[in-house]
């Protein structure tokens, strides 16, 4: 009995003091007070992480983006999420925040994004402008699962919605629908090769990393509402963010939105 | 492989256990002896995280702890700190979600435990504290070993109140689920195979340690007490 004792005594002691170790050795974040923390549409993901390179190399300045569905971040910001700018995929979300006060003003418009059309690599989805492709491999029973970003909260998947109605694909494709919680998992659903393809952005379809996953279109931008993309500073912004949010209007910051496929605003 | 990452949820795993582990030894014990009116119900209330899905969990924790709530704006006058959308809140959420699985185990350990050795002790005139240190920790270590265990991998591996409370703050609240996450998003499926496989081996490992742990130390008890 004494030893069985001991022996647990000493394994209690040598896993507390292992824990204690673990946590007092871990070096506090402190580099977080100055990186301000950035909110961006999944949809600009790949063409921000180069501005966000150059812009470091540039100003030798850091900032830490999380990227997701701007509903969500809007929905985040307004329960107190620590967020210093919004880039939207959308300008309603930004004067929604604007409108409710939790936004310095109403911002900027930083792009113009568009849709497009993808097929993973051998889908049997032929791409077209007019989804004619669409049309005839639904009206063939071949046409499964369709990819699109969920639109009750992603700018993308809501114009998705509209493009489809308007070219009276919507109703069809109702049971064949699989919605990604951002654009970004839609392109991932899109691509996976468990869909026959789906409409996603443009700027995500363009990345490299996509490139040997599918082909992909892009989609005439008169068959849907405009996705007029805006950004916002929060009242709490830092120097560093507003810094960032200046350089997003740059020129250099303006090159790399339209190498990934976006409209640029008027100035 | 996003170390940042790793090394957060490490940290919030470890954090959680050791603030949650002590009150599930006192609260397992006080559970298995002692017999009070409503106990029944107290023991479903606790187990309520076990079924609820995280998602609600998150949903009440992000509506109830946001700086929208009387309760967050209150926290955060006392603390000086959010709470939602920082690791502390991602600590609570982690504590809150773990209670069932550190208590049952340790509760059960501790009805395990033989009456008439804890009489003897007390007869041979040992205090309360005594008794616990010297007769019951060394009997229910094996269940407090498991509950340490299910607990640190289990918030290791915590997704649905990270991603609802959490924010995706990268060395704040992106816990290594979250970026494997990320990681599938940005198609980039060499890091999330990478993180996924490290997770995979972690609770393999872990679970093959308790179990052989417990049968040595059951063991040698000469008694395995289930």
């Amino acid at each position: 009995m004494h030893s069985v004792t001991g022996l647990g005594k000493i394994w209690s002691l040598v896993f507390a003091l292992g824990l204690s170790c673990c946590v007092a050795l871990m070096p506090a974040v402190s580099r977080a007070e100055t990186v301000p923390a950035i909110a961006a549409a999944a949809n600009i993901k790949f063409a921000l992480d180069d501005i966000v390179k150059n812009f470091s190399a540039e100003t030798g300045l850091k900032v830490r983006v999380s990227y997701g569905s701007s509903g969500n971040f809007v929905a985040q910001i307004q329960h107190g999420a620590p967020f210093e700018l919004l880039l939207s995929a959308d300008e309603r979300y930004i004067h929604e925040l604007h409108k409710a006060g939790f936004t310095r003003d109403a911002g900027v418009q930083y792009a113009v994004g568009r849709l497009s059309l993808v097929a993973p690599n051998k889908s049997p989805l032929t791409l077209d402008a007019e989804l004619n492709g669409v049309k005839n491999l639904l009206a063939a029973g071949k046409l499964e699962r369709f990819a699109i970003a969920n639109p009750e909260h992603a700018p993308y998947g809501e114009r998705a919605r509209e493009l489809l109605q308007k070219l009276g694909l919507w109703d069809g494709l109702q049971t064949k629908l699989i919605l990604g919680e951002n654009a970004s998992q839609a392109a991932q659903f899109a691509v996976s090769g468990s869909t026959q393809g789906g409409i996603i952005p443009l700027s995500l379809a363009l990345a490299p990393q996509f490139k040997a996953l599918g082909q992909a279109i892009a989609l005439p931008e008169e068959l849907h509402g405009p996705l007029n993309q805006r950004m916002a500073l929060m009242p709490k912004a830092g120097a560093t963010a507003e810094r960032f949010y200046q350089y997003l209007q740059s020129d250099a910051a303006r090159a790399v939105f339209l190498q990934y496929g976006f409209g640029l605003p008027a100035r | 492989m996003d170390w940042q990452a790793l090394w957060l949820s490490v940290k919030l795993s470890s954090i959680t256990v050791l603030v949650l582990i002590p009150l599930a030894i006192l609260a397992g014990r006080a559970l298995a002896y002692r017999q009070f009116v409503g106990k029944s119900w107290v023991e479903a209330f606790i187990m309520v995280p076990l079924v609820l899905p995280p998602t609600v969990i998150g949903y009440y924790l992000l509506v109830g702890l946001g700086s929208q709530s009387w309760l967050g704006q209150w926290l955060e006058r006392l603390t000086g700190q959010q709470l939602v959308f920082h690791f502390s809140g991602l600590v609570l959420a982690s504590v809150l979600v773990n209670i069932p699985f550190a208590l049952q185990p340790i509760q059960r350990a501790f009805e395990a435990v033989p009456h008439d050795v804890r009489d003897a002790a007390a007869c041979c005139g040992m205090s309360k504290l005594k008794i616990l240190l010297k007769i019951e920790l060394p009997m229910v270590w094996p269940g407090v070993l498991t509950a340490l265990v299910l607990c640190f991998s289990h918030v290791l591996g915590e997704f649905g109140v990270v991603l609802m409370m959490g924010g995706n703050i990268a060395g704040e609240t992106k816990t290594i689920s979250i970026s494997i996450y990320d990681s599938v998003q940005a198609f980039d499926f060499g890091a999330a195979g990478t993180m996924s496989l490290v997770l995979l081996l972690f609770a393999i490992t872990a679970l093959a340690l308790t179990t052989s742990l417990s049968r040595r130390l059951g063991g040698q008890r000469g008694a395995n007490h289930r």
